[in-house]
């Protein structure tokens, strides 16, 4: 039972950062319909960002933790900010001139983007792990159980509270922004009708361009989460990231946004029970496995809606 | 008219200064600083800085832009004018592809006798080995060209195939000792089965959707085969397996070898020329298998299949079956590579079927030309071979595939050897058809 319920919170921990990477993916798909297969690699260069910002800030276990809070602020907003421009970019060059050009182009345009990115990190940054020292350490002790083992102990990191409070505000305030605001609203036109939403006056590339601004963002904080959790990097984590937010993104109905963190902490639970309880080493083709059977046999997914295709 | 002209140096300098800013926000942290683990200092990591290559970026994006803007993009006469009178007629470049393909088969079957004759035996065996390279990707890429160039369905997984192809070979070699003159059909057909065993479910999925799950199923064999340590060896990969034989001449020095048969001397050389033809003659398959297909009514419903899947449909075709065949038959050329692959290195492991390996093959197919055989050619040409040749840019082979492909997608969608013949044409004259031509269905 304690085993479980540790397994519960690290899943839970591992499913919001998958959640808020298949944010990206959803709002995307659901905008323009296609697969933005360069955002697992977004969330790389998020992550690496972070990293060198935080390693230029010096920070460290030893800064004060009043000190370190507000400069682990500075360091998400500004890798939000680098990590959009990036990801305003990849969607200025490689999809906006071929919007209305035939179906494959868009994607095998994203699979050149992503390649670009992850091979420009390794040739910036090398192609070594890069680890970095934890900066949090401690936590609640929940539960004991006392056997002749020795003592096994339920904890939760003030870390993982980080990543599950942000998370959920994060949350909270994106379906704020995307059920209250005007560009949300924009938004939801241009999901269900571009061209009527153009005549209507809605911008309709600025609002793409938000869609991935702001897909951008949240990966870099999952970048910086990631980070932070598992203290090590290197330029490639953004492709199994990547993929297994998207299964997420599916799992969950891709084009809704509750969906995606469902799917998140879904994925993000079966694959931390799935390394608990069977193998570790299998642990990637567990979440591939359900991609292929989610697309086949439940393609709308959980919250999703069913696609209607159209001539 | 200075007044114009003033005010269009003012709003390219703008907007100069704009991509400039962008280019500073791109790559001043992550190219002008570098986070490594310093040395000796116990694991501590420390930034180099790099300015100057920030500096550079920025000021080819900053002079870039401003030239862009001034004679091309806001000219009344940009200069790019003159390069539209350059451009071929549509239907030249079949004319130019008559004459090539003849004279590129002449020049690839007689390449080790010219290079023997220039460097002599041990001099041509470094070039032998990139030729064989090189013609191996150029089998992959047309067998890829099936599944991505004519049947329109996006393959991410491509190297599950060729995976499935060596390690048949490898296992059925060294577990029953089959030679592989045995083994290359039967890691064709079992590259097949496995086509057909994973596509009958996912190719009734949309386009973009089957691509990740055939890179799922492409990074799930590659995990299985790492973590089946009893079977495959796993990280360990297998070693030893056999090289090929000629009709049974082994080759190898003594009394049965190849040499001694034909009254040769012995030269390690025989085998590489041997290899070399070898996979020659089985890509050579692959392409005129491909063509000749293309004018079956399969071949026909591929190619409607990749322009409108609606309209396929309307039309009485059964979509799933045509996928399927081509899903097959792709994967079974690219067991055939496989096998070849494996008994050319005589050892595999999981590392050489990573994604970036079926990247690498996607891009190939998208620079050369969806559907384009000559296309493939000439990419892997260029971007194997030339890579090969200048090592020093080995690291940057990636990124340069990865540029080229949203370039060459942006800018050319039908790829750099755009101009395809039709392969039914209404009226006698229309031989060719350029890419500016086609319409495409949005399926």
């Amino acid at each position: 039972m304690e085993y479980f319920l540790q397994q519960l919170i690290n899943g839970v921990t591992l499913g919001s950062i998958y959640g808020l990477i298949a944010i990206g993916y959803t709002m995307v798909y659901g905008i323009i319909g296609m697969i933005n297969f360069a955002h697992g690699d977004i969330f790389m260069v998020g992550a690496f960002i972070a990293l060198i910002l935080i390693v230029a800030l010096g920070l460290t276990a030893a800064t004060p933790l009043l000190l370190l809070i507000l400069a682990l602020g500075l360091v998400l907003v500004i890798a939000m900010a680098l990590s959009a421009a990036w990801g305003w970019t990849v969607e200025r060059v490689a999809y906006r001139p071929l919007r209305g050009s035939f179906r494959l182009a868009p994607l095998i345009t994203a699979i050149g983007a992503s390649i670009t990115l992850q091979n420009y990190i390794q040739i910036s940054q090398g192609a070594r792990n890069k680890p970095l020292q934890p900066l949090f350490s401690g936590g609640f002790t929940l539960a004991e159980k006392t056997s002749e083992q020795g003592t096994f102990a339920v904890q939760i990191s003030y870390m993982q509270i980080m990543i599950i409070v942000t998370t959920t505000v994060l949350m909270v305030g994106f379906t704020l922004l995307i059920n209250k605001t005007s560009l949300g609203r924009a938004q939801r036109a241009c999901e269900q009708d571009r061209k009527m939403a153009s005549l209507l006056g809605v911008n309709v590339d600025r609002t793409i361009s938000l869609t991935f601004v702001m897909g951008a963002g949240l990966a870099a904080v999952a970048g910086l989460m990631f980070l932070l959790y598992y203290g090590v990097i290197d330029f490639y984590i953004g492709f199994l990231a990547g993929v297994k937010a998207f299964t997420a993104a599916v799992l969950g109905g891709i084009g809704s946004l509750p969906g995606a963190m469902l799917g998140g902490l879904l994925i993000g639970l079966i694959e931390t029970f799935w390394s608990g309880y069977f193998s570790v080493e299998y642990k990637d083709v567990a979440a591939f496995s359900i991609l292929a059977i989610v697309l086949i046999f439940m393609p709308e997914g959980l919250l999703g809606r069913p696609e209607v295709e159209k001539v | 008219m200075m007044a114009q002209n003033d005010s269009l140096f003012t709003a390219s300098l703008k907007d100069a200064a704009a991509g400039g800013l962008i280019a500073l926000a791109l790559f001043g942290i992550t190219l002008g600083m570098r986070a490594d683990v310093a040395a000796g200092l116990g694991g501590q990591m420390v930034i180099d800085y790099r300015w100057g290559a920030v500096a550079i970026i920025v000021a080819i994006v900053f002079f870039g832009r401003l030239a862009l803007n001034l004679f091309v993009w806001k000219s009344d006469k940009p200069v790019t004018q003159y390069f539209s009178t350059l451009k071929p007629k549509p239907g030249a470049g079949s004319k130019v592809g008559a004459f090539a393909k003849p004279a590129l088969l002449v020049l690839a079957v007689a390449l080790p006798f010219l290079l023997m004759s220039y460097y002599g035996a041990s001099g041509s065996r470094r070039f032998l080995d990139l030729a064989i390279l090189v013609t191996t990707y150029v089998m992959l890429g047309w067998g890829l060209n099936i599944v991505v160039g004519l049947a329109g369905l996006l393959d991410l997984g491509y190297v599950a195939f060729y995976a499935v192809g060596a390690y048949s070979y490898a296992l059925l070699a060294h577990y029953f000792g089959f030679s592989f003159w045995i083994c290359l059909p039967l890691a064709g057909i079992l590259a097949a089965f496995w086509g057909i065993t994973l596509g009958f479910p996912v190719l009734r999925l949309r386009g973009d959707y089957l691509a990740i799950v055939t890179l799922a199923f492409g990074e799930i064999i590659r995990v299985v085969l790492l973590n089946w340590y009893n079977f495959t060896g796993g990280p360990d990969g297998i070693s030893g397996i056999p090289r090929p034989s000629f009709f049974g001449l082994e080759f190898e020095r003594g009394e049965n070898g190849f040499a001694a048969f034909f009254g040769l001397d012995y030269s390690s050389i025989h085998r590489i020329i041997f290899l070399y033809y070898l996979i020659l003659i089985m890509a050579l398959a692959t392409n005129f298998v491909t063509m000749r297909l293309r004018r079956l009514p399969v071949g026909r419903a591929w190619e409607a299949l990749r322009e409108d899947e609606i309209a396929c449909r309307s039309l009485g075709i059964n979509t799933t079956n045509t996928k399927l065949t081509a899903f097959a038959l792709g994967a079974m050329f690219g067991g055939f590579a496989g096998s070849f692959f494996a008994t050319r290195q005589g050892f595999i492991s999981p590392e050489s079927f990573t994604f970036i390996e079926s990247a690498v093959i996607l891009a190939i197919v998208v620079l050369g030309g969806l559907g384009s055989q000559i296309g493939v050619v000439i990419a892997a040409l260029v971007m194997i071979g030339g890579f090969e040749l200048i090592r020093e840019f080995e690291e940057y082979r990636m990124l340069v595939f990865g540029l080229l492909m949203v370039v060459i997608m942006v800018w050319k969608p039908r790829g750099l050897i755009s101009t395809r013949t039709p392969s039914i044409a209404l009226s006698g004259k229309a031989r060719g058809i350029s890419a500016d031509l086609v319409q495409e269905g949005h399926g």
